[in-house]
This record gives structure tokens, C-alpha cells and sequence, in this order.
């Protein structure tokens, strides 16, 4: 994870939205890795960059942030990644600084609190080239000697200029190691961070740092003291005394550290910036429309209407291409492994079926993070979460919940990754919590089986419509009260407040998008990729063994005069019963009974675990029609009409009854039955906790639904 | 003096007070708004809420609930006025 020893290490910091990623891709040329930083759900992206005379140096771009305040786990990490805490990773040798140079004065607030740190200092200020259509003259030197030296460059990142620059600077700072000039506190604020300097020193035998001491005496909620092992009655007491020390110089305590800071950036700019007009001139008039009352939620329903039409639709395409590929290699390789049945149906179910099982997720996620990418590039992925907040912030998600929420209803997985673009991580659990409540597209089979085989024929077309409108209702409906409970009474994060800068407008740059469409792909194929991988083995292994021959003989000796088809059929549904999944399935029966389900119902319901759309080819061969059946398969159909119990109290009756085919699909609509979409959680929550607790609770969410919907029904009709 | 949930779109002011025990005013104040600044309420959600404050050259939106800790002193030749809500 860290660099070799002899490699230096620069840290990229600034504000959102000034253009630091389009810089970081264009300093380390994408010659770049992603991890996690451990423990949070943060990623921790790193690149090598030259410094333009052959010496290279690690980059790694923090996460963006206003403040050193920290409120949030990105804000924590980069506070602790400056400070040199983080278990695995060396304090960086300098930090570059980005800006965004048409508002200096919010923008070096950061870099203001970064001059306690005591590192060497580039500061780069990009979009120049904006700055410079506003009409603002900015004098980098102006400014660089008002910072004792500190390099300061001017770039615009999205065009390329002043790249060369900054590497020199980067060169420069790591040789002279210019520090920007410490903040000069007034006389009782400097007095009150020497005293808690004298506390913690007094208390646990280290000497703390100047930045360290600031966190304790300025904010509320640190865990600096913690971390320096400072403990609770010695440590109250101190900091309020030097508390009230700060307010006799005149300050709130809170309030303090902003005040001094922006006093001493307006001096300090003074001269470094002049002229400029209106200058969210261009942005406002485009927000007059795209925020208007009536034309805001139009457009916004448009391009969410296109970006969801694009997950479900266009990725069809390619997934079809997967899948026709994966049949060819299977047609392909199958012969030659003629001579062993359990190597060819290793390979062709369970290897290429795993291989396949992964990469037909591709596609939508790659389409979702085009748009993904180019919403938030462009800035307008601020204004949809401003236009939706009030939809979601009762239930403790907010305005960001959206985009997820809507993949949700093509995919869980793209849905689940996009909840990265939720900044309050408590709104960002829950949301991604919620995500595979929404019916997915491969819910679909399910619904369009039991429709077409039971409801139409019985009902009319008319109630195969409202039942599957409702189904698709059916997760949204649990899933919303869920975040409520979730975010209320389960976690007990504290909640952040939904301040959202509204950026303002930008052409997304192309090979930006490009690069985190391919990141986002790759990280789950390597991540998540190898869990689904090895859950489809298993489930094969399990619906595969064991494997008795005498089974198939038994069927074909039974069935002398049937065509050759038919007897396959048998057989194949033969082995599935008296495989561990079979058994296990009949075993397990009466504990679904109560849904209504029989043994085979209950066997194509277990095997749906690693992917639900199994049920419909699961419930083929059970029913020996053969594994190819579709959701319009007639043959299907009728044998699943035909099918009665055989036993017991409902001897006689048709298994699929009204109540047991509503119960059925309610219990599709709300089991957790998708192994990507629980290691995709587990990707994005830093662990298996809230991936194995979203998988108990939906599974058990589904059987009580289901039980009761079942028990209902059955008594009413 | 009036808290900012209840300016009108297009009013503006100068920022007299907010309450720095507050998260929502600590990350504020990082983004530069501190007593005398003047700010405006560019407009509402479609929905009412949230709303687009505009100050230190940025728009920053914000939920009603967030904003009613923070008093406003509405500018005198602010064209959009209103009789002061009865208490």
C-alpha cells in the first residue's frame, strides 16, 4: 500500500469542485491505483507523478473538503492522512494545495488551516482560465511572496495548461521545503493553544503538534484526543479554561478559528485580486432554468428518465452479446469433454456460468457511470439532489438518494456503487440498504411467469397489469419505512447537515469520464467479481452432487417407449432432487410451507439465492421441462398448473393457488437473492456487518411478507 | 432581523448572527459566511425546500430546518420586502 522508503510522497488537497481530479489524471497520466484506506469506505487513490527532471514521487489524491473541521469519514481520513496516523501509510513530504482561482477567498480557507501543518506547500491555482473570462487579474507572485515563498502556479487542468508548471513547482518545493508562514493568533487565542500544548504534554509525555493543539482548542466533536490518548476529566477541564481564555480575547470558541483565517485571507489577497464581475453570471442564468419550478423537475425527469431507459434498455445489447458469447465458448468447449460429464458441466455451469455471472453487470455499470460522471462533472448532479431533497430527507436519506434509488429498479449493483456520490455517510448506508428493495430487471422472469401462467388466464390482461405494477411497488413500499428505522433509531451516526455547494456549470471533461467508468468496472470485477465467482461454484456444486448413475439408468429403464428429449427432462429433474440442494430443499419444505411453497418450489427458491432469475430454469428442470424453459414457456406453464399436492392436509388441491403464486412473487420481490449484490455491499460498506444484516433482514423480511400475504389470501378466496 | 428559512427568493441582507454550536453553522462559517456578510436567498426548491443561498461568490443550498438559527438583517433597499410575521 505505501511506497517504497526511498519514494517521496505528495498528498493533492482542495476544496470540491476545484478541478483536482481533472488535475490528478493529468499529473500521473492515469498511472494510477485504487485501494481503500482501512477501515472506511474511503478509496484511496494514488499515481505516480514526475516532477518534470525524472524524479518521480507518489501522489495520492485526498478526498475533497472545506475544512479541517472534521465532520465526515473523508474529512477524518484526510486530516489523519496529513498528520501521518494512518496505519500503513508514511506522513506525505508535501501537499499540493488545489484552488479554484475564481474564489480565492473560500478556497484558501483550507490552505490556511494547511499552514499549521509545518509541511512544504504548492499551491496551485486551477481554472485560471475561467478566472481570466471573469475578468479577475490574479498576481501568483504577489501572492507566493505574501506566503513566505511558497510556489505558487496557475492552471487550467481541463485544458492542459500550466501541468508542466506544477511538476517544477512540486520539484521545487520538495528541494527548498518552503512552509507557508504559521497564522499569527491574536495574543489570548495564541496563549490558550500554548496552555493545552502544556496540558497534553503534562498529562501523556508527548509534546503534541501545533495542528493537533488547534483541533482540541476549535472544535467540538474531535477525536484528537483520543488518538492522542488525552483523557476526559484532565482534558475537559483544560480546554474550557482555554475556552474562556479565547473568549476574553472577544471570539466564540467555535467561531474563532474561521474569523481569524478569513481576516487574515483578506489581507493577504488584498491587491492579489482584482477586477471580476458578476461572476456566477453564466451558471444562474442556466439555473433559472433547470432549477425553475415547473421546467426544473421536467428536465430533471427527462435526463433521469434517459439515464434509467440507457441502465435497463441499451445495456441489454451487450449483455445479450455476453450471453450469446458464453453459449458459444459452452457449445464450443462442451464436446471435447464429452468423456467427462462432471469436468463438462464444471466448466460450462459452473466456470464459464461464474465468469459470466459478473461480467453481464459491465455494461450497466459502465452506462450508469457515464451518466453518473457526467452529472456530477458537470455540476448538475448538485442541482437533482437539490430539486429531490425534500422527497427523501424525512426518512433520513437526502437529495443524492436519488440516482442509486432509480438504478436500483434496472440493476442493485451500479445502484449500490453510485451510493459513493452520497457525501453524509449515515444517508449513504441507508441508501444503499435500500437499493435492493427496488425490482430489479431480474425480477422481472418471476413476475412475467406467474402473470402469464396464473393471473391472465384467470383475471384478464387488466389485473396481469396492476399485479405487476404492484410488485413493482412492493419493495419501495418496505424499503423506505426501512431507511426511516434505520437511520432514526438504528444507527447512531451523527447526522450530517445537508449543505450542498451548486457548483458552478462545466463541460465534464472525456477522459475523466472514461477513467472512472473503467475505475468503477474494474474495482468490481476485482472485488466483488471473485465472491460472485466462487458462490456460483458452490451453488453448482451443490445442485450437482452428488451424482448417482444408477439415477438416470432407473429413469430410462422406467421409461422404455419416451423420445429421447423427454426421458433427458426426467433425468435431469432425477438428479436435481437427489442433489445436497434437493435434499436440502425437501428437507427444509416445511419451513416454507407456511408461504404456500412445496419442495420443488422450495428447492427453486434456494437456488435463486446466488441470482433470482435462476427460478424460472430451475423451476424447468424440477418440473422436467428442461433447463432452457423461459418465463413464456407453455409447457412450463401448464405443468405448473397442473401441480398438485400430494399429500398432506391440501392433498388434491392445485400447489399454485392465487394465494401461493402472490406469495411467491412477494417473496421475489423482497428476498435478499442476488450473491453480487451482497458482495457489492460488503465493497461498499468496508465490510461483511451490513451486507450479512441487509441479507437476514430482506430474506426474513420476504418469508414473514410472503407467510402473511399466503395465510391472507388462501382464508379469503 | 429574520431567519433565513423565512426570507422571500431574492431577498437579500447582511448575515448578524448564527449559532456556531451547530454543524450546519461550523460548515458555513468554513465556507466563509460570517457576521456582516451579505448574502441572498436566490431561490427555493421546487418542493419549498431546500433552499440556494448565495454568498462569498457560491451558491450553497441548505434545508429550511438548517437555516432558521441564522439571522438575517434584510437589506433596506431590498425591492422585495414584507410586513414582519405577527408573533
Amino acid at each position: 500500500m505505501s511506497a517504497p522508503e526511498a519514494q517521496l510522497t505528495v498528498a493533492l488537497v482542495g476544496n470540491p469542485n476545484t478541478g483536482k481530479s481533472t488535475l490528478f489524471n493529468a499529473l500521473t497520466g492515469l498511472r494510477q491505483r485504487v485501494g481503500n484506506y482501512p477501515g472506511v469506505t474511503v478509496a484511496r487513490k494514488s499515481g505516480l507523478c514526475d516532477c518534470g527532471d525524472g524524479t518521480k514521487v507518489e501522489l495520492v489524491d485526498l478526498p475533497g473538503l472545506y475544512s479541517l473541521s472534521a465532520a465526515s469519514p473523508d474529512e477524518q481520513v484526510v486530516i489523519d492522512a496529513l498528520g501521518g496516523h494512518l496505519a500503513g501509510d508514511r506522513r506525505p513530504d508535501a501537499v499540493v494545495v488545489v484552488v479554484d482561482a475564481t474564489n480565492l477567498l473560500r478556497n484558501l480557507f483550507l490552505a490556511s488551516q494547511l499552514s499549521e501543518l509545518d509541511l512544504p506547500v504548492v499551491l496551485v491555482l486551477n481554472q485560471a482560465d475561467v478566472a481570466a473570462e471573469q475578468g479577475l487579474r490574479i498576481d501568483g507572485e504577489l501572492l507566493s511572496r505574501r506566503l513566505g515563498g511558497v510556489p505558487v502556479v496557475l492552471t487550467s487542468a481541463w485544458k492542459g495548461e500550466g501541468i508542466a508548471a506544477v511538476r517544477r513547482a512540486l520539484a521545487e518545493a520538495l528541494r527548498r521545503r518552503v512552509r507557508m508562514p504559521a497564522v499569527d493568533w491574536p495574543a489570548l487565542v495564541a496563549e490558550a493553544l500554548a496552555d493545552i500544548a502544556a496540558a497534553v504534554q503534562a498529562d501523556t509525555g508527548r509534546a503534541p503538534t501545533r495542528a493537533d493543539v488547534e483541533r482540541l482548542l476549535f472544535d467540538s466533536t474531535t477525536s484528537v484526543g483520543q488518538r492522542l490518548g488525552w483523557a476526559a476529566p484532565g482534558r475537559d477541564a483544560a480546554v474550557r479554561a482555554a475556552r474562556d481564555k479565547v473568549r476574553r480575547a472577544g471570539y466564540n470558541p467555535l467561531a474563532a478559528e474561521p474569523l481569524i483565517h478569513y481576516e487574515r485571507l483578506r489581507r493577504l489577497l488584498d491587491g492579489v485580486v482584482q477586477g471580476g464581475g458578476d461572476r456566477s453570471a453564466g451558471s444562474a442564468a442556466v439555473d433559472r432554468v433547470l432549477l425553475h419550478r415547473v421546467l426544473g423537475p421536467v428536465v430533471f425527469a427527462a435526463i433521469m428518465l434517459g439515464m434509467f431507459a440507457s441502465v435497463f434498455w441499451l445495456a441489454k445489447f451487450p449483455m445479450q452479446a455476453l450471453a450469446a458469447g458464453a453459449d458459444w465458448l459452452k457449445a464450443v468447449i462442451a464436446p471435447s469433454l464429452d468423456a467427462m460429464p462432471m469436468l463438462q458441466s464444471l466448466v460450462t455451469d459452473g466456470l464459464i456460468g461464474g465468469v459470466g455471472a459478473f461480467l453481464s453487470f459491465l455494461p450497466q455499470i459502465l452506462i450508469l457511470f457515464l451518466f453518473v460522471s457526467i452529472l456530477e462533472d458537470s455540476g448538475y448532479m448538485a442541482r437533482a439532489a437539490f430539486i429531490m431533497d425534500r422527497l427523501f430527507s424525512w426518512c433520513g436519506l437526502n437529495g443524492k438518494s436519488f440516482v442509486p434509488m432509480l438504478s436500483g429498479f434496472a440493476c442493485a449493483i451500479p445502484g449500490l456503487l453510485s451510493t459513493r456520490t452520497i457525501e453524509d455517510p449515515k444517508a449513504r448506508l441507508a441508501t444503499a440498504f435500500a437499493v435492493p428493495f427496488m425490482s430489479c430487471s431480474a425480477r422481472f422472469p418471476i413476475y412475467a411467469l406467474m402473470c402469464a401462467a396464473f393471473i391472465g388466464p384467470l383475471y384478464g390482461p387488466g389485473w396481469e397489469s396492476v399485479v405487476m405494477v404492484g410488485m413493482h411497488c412492493v419493495g419501495l413500499l418496505f424499503a423506505v419505512p426501512t431507511a426511516f428505522v434505520l437511520t432514526r433509531l438504528v444507527l447512531k451516526v451523527k447526522p450530517q447537515p445537508f449543505v450542498l455547494e451548486l457548483p458552478r456549470y462545466q463541460m465534464p471533461k472525456p477522459r475523466d469520464v472514461l477513467w472512472r467508468m473503467w475505475q468503477n468496472a474494474a474495482e468490481f470485477v476485482s472485488k466483488a467479481g471473485t465472491v460472485i465467482f466462487a458462490i456460483t461454484i458452490v451453488v453448482w456444486a451443490l445442485s450437482y452432487f452428488p451424482r448417482d448413475v444408477s439415477v438416470a439408468e432407473r429413469i430410462k429403464a422406467a421409461n422404455p417407449a419416451a423420445a429421447e428429449e423427454v426421458v433427458k427432462a426426467k433425468v435431469q429433474a432425477a438428479y436435481v432432487e437427489q442433489s445436497y440442494m434437493g435434499r436440502f430443499g425437501k428437507a427444509v419444505q416445511p419451513l416454507f410451507d407456511p408461504c404456500g411453497f412445496d419442495w420443488k418450489i422450495t428447492v427453486g427458491v434456494l437456488a435463486s439465492f446466488p441470482a433470482r432469475e435462476v427460478i424460472v430454469s430451475t423451476l424447468g428442470v424440477t418440473y422436467s421441462v428442461g433447463e432452457g424453459a423461459k418465463a413464456d414457456s407453455a409447457h412450463l406453464q401448464q405443468a405448473m398448473r397442473d401441480a398438485k399436492w400430494s399429500e398432506g392436509p391440501r392433498a388434491g388441491t392445485p400447489i399454485f393457488s392465487l394465494a401461493a403464486v402472490l406469495a411467491l412473487m412477494v417473496f421475489f420481490a423482497l428476498c435478499s437473492q442476488c450473491g453480487p449484490t451482497v458482495a457489492t455491499l460488503a465493497q461498499e460498506t468496508g465490510g461483511w456487518k451490513w451486507a450479512a444484516i441487509s441479507f437476514v433482514y430482506m430474506t426474513a423480511l420476504a418469508w414473514i411478507v410472503a407467510a402473511v400475504v399466503y395465510q391472507v389470501v388462501i382464508r379469503l378466496a | 432581523m429574520t431567519p433565513l428559512s423565512q426570507l422571500l427568493p431574492g431577498q437579500y441582507g447582511k448575515l448578524l448572527s448564527l449559532d456556531p454550536e451547530r454543524a450546519v453553522d461550523q460548515r458555513l462559517m468554513a465556507l466563509g459566511l460570517l457576521p456582516g456578510m451579505a448574502l441572498k436567498l436566490v431561490r427555493k426548491a421546487p418542493l419549498g425546500d431546500p433552499i440556494a443561498v448565495e454568498f462569498a461568490g457560491q451558491v450553497v443550498s441548505l434545508r429550511l430546518t438548517e437555516a432558521q438559527n441564522i439571522l438575517i438583517d434584510v437589506a433596506a433597499d431590498c425591492p422585495i420586502q414584507r410586513p414582519r410575521p405577527q408573533a
